[in-house]
């Protein structure tokens, strides 16, 4: 095989989907209608307050945070597939990176919108910059979430760059956009003083975002931690946060990697090697993840002082039992054992085993968020049935909807304007793998 | 030669530099004058008018620069109510075996505070610690913590301790986050989840945080140790209101309190030492101003088992 006509067939097979399709525009007309329906929604709660949603006194954190927290578990994956495993010279990941990276651009940016749907009175979001108090958990988390997009959005960049100039110079795309390719590739010409520059970037970006990866999701639990509730006053919630990020996050890459490989045409690049690995890697840490469940529930369970027992009856065998015991279960165990299997680990059924995790980690978030103060140290009394126990609103619903379309618009907009594969790392690979 | 120029030209320079200095500050200081003398002129009417000073002294002052100081601003509102009441430690006791859940307490600050009916500052809980254990009634105000959890977590400054004990809020500054409703172990916070009762009838009022009126859309209101009261040397909305002299109101510097029903005023340390006074979850560490004296002694029924809300354990 003649190098030169490989890197060609690879270019093209990588940039055979970017571009206006028809069925870009499709789908994008469903998303944006849909997102339009749920903006509706949250016009309402503009206008009427947060009263109409199912939150009141007692339970006031519900549905939103729980989407919040689940948010920015689910961006964490970008850190630990480029930066954990890349720098640890893991080469696999070089056609999933930036999937990755995509992931956790769209959770992370939208997770800071999330937030803002949350409060009662958005319009004074500029307070926390003028009166913002270091004290307070909630500035340290818009601090690390700030830094999070940015640096997730340059290790997007950076390493894009090569392979906008290859875009700009493809014939059949439309001259608007093969200018603005052409002005976001930064008069790349592809000089080994570039390489290196580039290079170096994305190391110290890569060694920078561990740190505020994990930083995100700790300080995430601490807004719970921090506090002296029942349920939350527990000192493993950082490490137990984040490795349950991984877990959501891994999900999310695979399902999104099942759609660009049959959607795009990518078989040749995301192959069943690919599927395997990540199926082994969400074995390793939904293990942990297990670890950090057993710590959790366990070690109170076991002691069952007078206000956790109230708050642990409820989600094992109240209330929430139903919903517990499915997310653990379906999220957790049975996902474990099936993937230990390795006639399991392919794409279709590694697809579908990953939409369970997925929801089931969003259904633990709110597990997290709601059991918790529906049985604070005081009693919940002379105040209406809907003050005590938790139900959202359809209101709310679709307001917590709008986030997650708005990720899947943004994920859609990157992987139709930018390969989804890095083009120029791939030539690369294949070339040093041919010396 | 130049050595010797080198001096002459300098002095010059310096004496033009000096003129120019001089007559820099000369139109400089006309200018300020002259602005001072127009912001004194200018609201000037010739009209005198005759004043009564703080210490009754009568005296003459120009009709134009006559504020009436009635009204205070938002600002001086928001400062007062930030500083509080100098040389004060304020502190409640409460005497569980008064309570007969009158709730007069709680219609008292709900009328004062504009508050809906199931928005409470203080609310009264039908408690019953273990199964053998006697129910009793247990009135619940914010306890004003000297360690306030919901203050170390807020974002931006506006739930604060004032340094004579109480915690207030602003909600002009509120962002509605409701990180302080989670953080607190008491559940002793509440939000203006819709448009608040007196919306319509509040509108124009300038906000008296001492009060937290008007309430706001989409912000915490909370217990506020009735501190515009306080203020006027009054006892709170509630301590007055109750008819069975469950509430003492008073300064722990002075360590004397005053109970709201029988107007007596008492030793504080003398009353939590003879009668075992304890505050709540002393365990968490929040150091709560409100003491709690145990329901002993009661000598009027409780409801019977079923009419309990909701027990406790």
């Amino acid at each position: 095989m003649e190098p030169i006509n490989l890197s060609e067939k690879i270019t093209t097979d990588i940039l055979r989907p970017v571009g206006i399709t028809k069925s870009f525009k499709i789908w994008m007309t469903a998303l944006l209608v849909a997102f339009g329906i749920c903006i509706y929604a949250y016009t309402l709660q503009l206008r009427n307050g947060l009263g109409v949603t199912g939150l009141r006194d007692y339970i006031s954190w519900g549905m939103y945070i729980a989407n919040f927290v689940f948010f920015v578990a689910s961006s964490l994956i970008g850190m630990l597939i480029s930066a954990v495993l890349g720098l640890s010279g893991a080469k696999w990941i070089t056609p999933i990176a930036r999937i990755a990276e995509i992931i956790a651009l769209a959770f992370a940016s939208v997770a800071g919108l999330v937030i803002i749907s949350d409060m009662g009175r958005p319009e004074r979001l500029p307070n926390v910059f003028i009166y913002g108090r270091i004290q307070s958990p909630i500035l340290w988390d818009v601090t690390v979430v700030t830094t999070y997009v940015v640096i997730s959005a340059l290790l997007l960049y950076l390493p894009l760059i090569p392979d906008l100039a290859i875009c700009s110079r493809r014939m059949d795309t439309p001259p608007w956009l093969r200018k603005i390719y052409r002005l976001m590739s930064l008069g790349w010409s592809g000089t080994p003083e570039q390489t290196a520059m580039i290079q170096k970037c994305t190391r110290i970006l890569l060694i920078l975002i561990v740190p505020v990866a994990l930083a995100i999701h700790t300080v995430t639990s601490w807004l719970f931690a921090a506090t002296p509730r029942a349920g939350w006053n527990s000192s493993v919630f950082g490490p137990y946060f984040v490795s349950g990020a991984f877990v959501a996050g891994a999900a999310a890459v695979i399902i999104a990697m099942y759609f660009f490989r049959r959607n795009y045409k990518l078989h040749d690049y995301i192959t069943d090697s690919h599927f395997d690995k990540m199926g082994k890697l969400l074995v390793l840490v939904s293990l942990v993840y297990l670890y950090f469940n057993i710590n959790e529930f366990l070690v109170p369970g076991y002691k069952l002082e007078k206000a956790e027992a109230k708050y642990l009856h409820e989600i094992f065998a109240g209330r929430y039992a139903v919903l517990f015991w499915s997310a653990q279960l379906l999220g957790v165990i049975i996902p474990i054992i099936l993937l230990l299997i390795k006639s399991v680990r392919k794409p279709l059924p590694m697809m579908i085993i990953a939409a369970f995790v997925l929801a089931a980690s969003w259904i633990k978030r709110l597990l997290i968020v709601v059991p918790t103060q529906e049985h604070p140290f005081l009693p919940i009394q002379y105040v209406p049935q809907n003050f005590k126990f938790y139900t959202p609103t359809l209101t709310e619903t679709l307001i917590t909807l709008a986030s997650i379309i708005l990720v899947l618009i943004i994920v859609t907009i990157l992987s139709k304007f930018f390969p989804v594969i890095p083009i120029e790392e791939t030539i690369n690979e294949l070339k040093h793998g041919d010396k | 030669m130049e050595d010797k120029e080198k001096p002459k030209t300098s002095r010059r320079k310096f004496l033009e530099n000096l003129g120019l200095l001089g007559t820099g500050a000369l139109a400089a200081s006309a200018a300020v004058y002259s602005g001072y003398h127009y912001e004194h002129s200018k609201n000037k009417t010739g009209r005198k008018i005759k004043v009564l000073t703080a210490d009754n002294q009568l005296a003459e002052v120009d009709a134009g620069s006559l504020t009436i100081s009635g009204k205070p601003t938002l600002t001086a509102l928001q400062m007062r109510g930030r500083e509080g009441i100098k040389h004060r430690r304020w502190v409640m006791i409460i005497d569980l075996s008064k309570c007969r859940n009158a709730r007069k307490c709680i219609a008292a600050c709900q009328e004062a505070h504009h508050l809906r009916p199931e928005q409470y500052h203080i609310n009264t809980l039908q408690m019953q610690e273990s199964e053998k254990t006697a129910p009793f009634f247990m009135p619940k105000p914010c306890q004003h913590c000297d360690n306030p959890p919901c203050v170390s977590v807020c974002p931006v400054d506006a739930t604060f301790k004032r340094p004579d004990g109480p915690v207030l809020i602003d909600n002009e500054r509120c962002i509605g986050c409701r990180f302080c409703i989670a953080a607190c172990p008491y559940s002793a916070r509440s939000f203006n989840w819709i448009e608040p009762k007196f919306a319509n009838q509040d509108k124009g009022k300038t906000y008296d945080v001492e009060l937290n009126v008007p309430q706001k859309k989409g912000t915490i209101t909370k217990c506020l140790f009735s501190s515009d009261r306080i203020r006027e040397g009054k006892l709170p909305y509630c301590v007055s209101a109750c008819p069975n002299g469950v509430y003492y109101f008073g300064d722990e510097n002075e360590d004397a309190v005053t109970n709201g029903t029988t107007k007596e005023t008492v030793r504080l340390s003398k009353l939590l030492r003879d009668n075992g006074g304890y505050r709540l979850m002393e365990e968490l560490g929040t150091k709560p101003r409100v003491y709690y004296l145990p329901p002993k002694n009661r000598l009027f029924p409780f409801p019977e088992e079923g009419n309990i809300i909701e027990k406790e354990g």
